[in-house]
């Protein structure tokens, strides 16, 4: 992951002075925009059904797991970390939140009692407390261990899948009570709740980079862990709480996710971890940290998720669908490097 | 972004023509199984041959992929949707969003729980074990002893699998008996440990028929190091119980027709169109096949 120069991409200005209209600028600007729009331009074109409001809502729905898991992932990637372990993450909060909310569910014929009610909140609060503590205890260890993140997450990709299994003996849990139903599947004011979840914690990961000193310290570290530390930045407290903040993220969409498929799967968001990461970098995050928003994170899971829906309306056969998925990853990370060098 | 652009453009120019109104929707749960590759082909096979558009998108084994896929079919308005679901109960909220956008759904090998389907297309497990039952009379004559391991308890593949031959035993050589009944939980280590006291226990078996291939494999090491000879008969056809009936090892095992569950399911798909869905849940047995070895004595 550290190849090449790129110091290009740690100064924040200085150098020679940017004329006022240049395309390199406008490209790193709106060029994932623009990407996003021509691809939307394009399959309007090759499908008549890519543009109708309920494929629109669609795709919304279907982004919104893996946009929130990359917020969170946009987070710790810009705090010059990496967090592998959030597709297990969903698997083990997914099963632990199912096996409380099915407490909740009334006997067949009777009226659920209050205690019965209080269920499926307490399932959810349970699983957003667990993502959390799961994001502390990978924290910890690179924080205060000081592993490398990937290692730390890659133990905790193998040991929180394992507690999935263990802890259903590898067998789903399902029927769900009706209120977990209704939040993957139901609809606020139009429009399904997964997406208003997706854009509420979109404003609060936006409102946190960069409109706290915490944010601000997390771009701070990503551009120079040693700088901030010397500028007395708790370098070590901050990349604890960017871990704690993914680990809430996966349970967010764990949440969500279990409602999506009405059961704990233990076998859930395999592969979530790339997806995730795939959003974060196309959206135009850098891997080495410092530099990326999460604004851009949500265009990129757009432009993955418009691409996945756009095949599956044109009918690409599912092996060519990976390769193209695959070509459009290095393709954006490829136009990054471009436009990172032309600044 | 041009790049882009063009990569984008590429991978949308490789898909075939635009698909018109009038389609089926298969969404299988992965193609990297070759049973399930075998089922689409079959499905793919009947769709030439009844002239049907047929689009097939794979889960990869992904619960939430396939929720994904199943609503992009739902979007491509398909006629009827196939769903051979990765789990009975995740893909029914989705599924319940294909319904009531009044699209009937038939699934096939698994079911899926708490909707109403057109159709359900699976094997027929029961027929399956009146296959191994009378295969096992053909084979032993009118008098003898067999022992039966069964599944797991109370599963449907135990109870069908075990009705049938029970039934098939009854029928073709009631004089043949059932000297014991086991249950070794469909698994091999367990057929091994159930069957070596069960030949401590009988004196005599003339044949043995287990509820799956991995009982009946661990059952076969029993008997080999026994040294008696017993006819063993499996089911499901794995690879290790083709390769033991061809060794002569195994007598026969029972294999399930992917390719006719797929086939099955697109003649249920095109009634459907031509008559409307049915008024109940169809639910449609699709015979297994005996693998046996003729070569052997």
């Amino acid at each position: 992951m550290s190849q090449g120069p790129n110091k290009e991409r740690n100064g924040s200005g200085g150098g020679t002075p940017r004329p006022l209209f240049d395309w390199g600028t406008l490209l790193a600007r709106f060029g994932l925009v623009l990407a996003l729009l021509a691809l939307i331009v394009v399959l309007s074109v090759m499908s008549d059904r890519f543009l109708s409001w309920n494929n629109i809502v669609n795709i919304l729905r279907q982004i919104s797991i893996n946009a929130i898991i990359a917020f969170g992932m946009t987070v710790v990637i810009i705090g010059r970390g990496i967090d592998l372990s959030v597709g297990s993450l969903v698997a083990l909060t997914g099963v632990i939140g199912a096996s409380i909310a099915v407490l909740g569910v009334p006997e067949r014929g009777l009226e659920p009692t209050f205690l019965q009610l209080a269920y499926p909140w307490l399932a959810m609060g349970a699983m957003l407390l667990i993502g959390t503590l799961l994001g502390l205890w990978n924290g910890a260890f690179v924080a205060y261990a000081g592993i490398a993140p990937f290692i730390v997450t890659l133990a905790g990709l193998t040991m929180f899948r394992g507690g999935a299994l263990a802890y259903t003996e590898g067998r789903p849990i399902s029927g769900m009570p009706e209120a977990i139903y209704q939040i993957g599947n139901g609809e606020i004011l139009w429009l399904p709740t997964p997406i208003w979840i997706m854009l509420i914690f979109l404003a609060v990961s936006y409102f946190l980079l960069r409109h706290t000193s915490l944010g601000r310290s997390i771009y701070a570290i990503g551009g120079n862990e040693e700088a901030a530390r010397l500028s007395g930045i708790p370098v070590r407290r901050v990349k604890l709480f960017t871990y704690a903040f993914c680990g809430f993220a996966a349970a967010l969409a764990a949440i969500i996710l279990t409602s999506r498929v009405n059961s704990g799967q233990p076998s859930a968001g395999v592969a979530f971890e790339l997806d995730a990461i795939a959003a974060v970098v196309v959206g135009g995050t850098s891997l080495f940290g410092g530099r990326g928003g999460v604004f851009g994170t949500l265009v990129g899971a757009l432009i993955i998720g418009v691409i996945n829906n756009g095949m599956n309306l044109l009918d690409v056969p599912s092996f060519y669908q990976q390769i193209v998925k695959g070509g459009v990853i290095l393709a954006a990370l490829l136009i990054e490097r471009i436009v990172a060098k032309r600044r | 972004m041009r790049k882009l652009m063009l990569t984008a453009v590429i991978g949308l120019m490789a898909s075939p023509a635009l698909a018109e109104d009038g389609t089926i929707g298969l969404s299988v749960s992965t193609l990297n199984n070759p049973f399930f590759v075998t089922l689409r082909d079959g499905a793919q096979e009947a769709a030439g041959r009844l002239g049907l558009d047929l689009v097939v998108v794979d889960a990869q084994d992904s619960v939430s992929k396939q929720v994904s896929d199943i609503e992009d079919l739902v979007t491509r308005d398909v006629q009827v949707l196939i769903v051979n679901p990765t789990d009975s109960d995740a893909v029914m909220p989705a599924v319940r969003g294909a319904i009531e956008a009044g699209i009937p759904v038939v699934a096939v090998d698994r079911g899926v729980n708490s909707v109403e389907l057109a159709s359900f297309v699976v094997s027929d497990n029961a027929a399956g074990g009146v296959l191994a039952g009378t295969f096992i009379c053909e084979q032993i004559g009118s008098e003898g002893s067999v022992v039966e391991l069964e599944g797991i308890p109370g599963v449907s593949a135990t109870r069908d699998r075990g009705a049938g031959f029970n039934e098939a035993i009854a029928e073709s050589c009631p004089d043949v008996e059932v000297v014991a009944r086991q249950t070794a939980n469909f698994n091999r280590a367990e057929g091994l440990s159930v069957m070596e006291n069960i030949l401590v226990a009988q004196p005599e078996i003339d044949a043995l028929f287990a509820h799956n291939d991995e009982m009946a494999l661990g059952a076969l090491q029993a008997v080999e190091s026994s040294g008696r000879d017993i006819l063993v008969v499996g089911f499901d056809a794995t690879d290790d119980a083709v390769g033991a009936v061809e060794e002569c090892r195994m007598g026969a095992t029972v294999a399930q027709q992917p390719d006719q569950l797929g086939a099955q399911a697109m003649e249920i798909a095109s009634e459907i169109i031509a008559d409307g869905p049915p008024d109940a849940q169809v639910d449609v047995f699709v015979d297994l096949r005996l693998v046996t070895n003729d070569a052997c004595d």
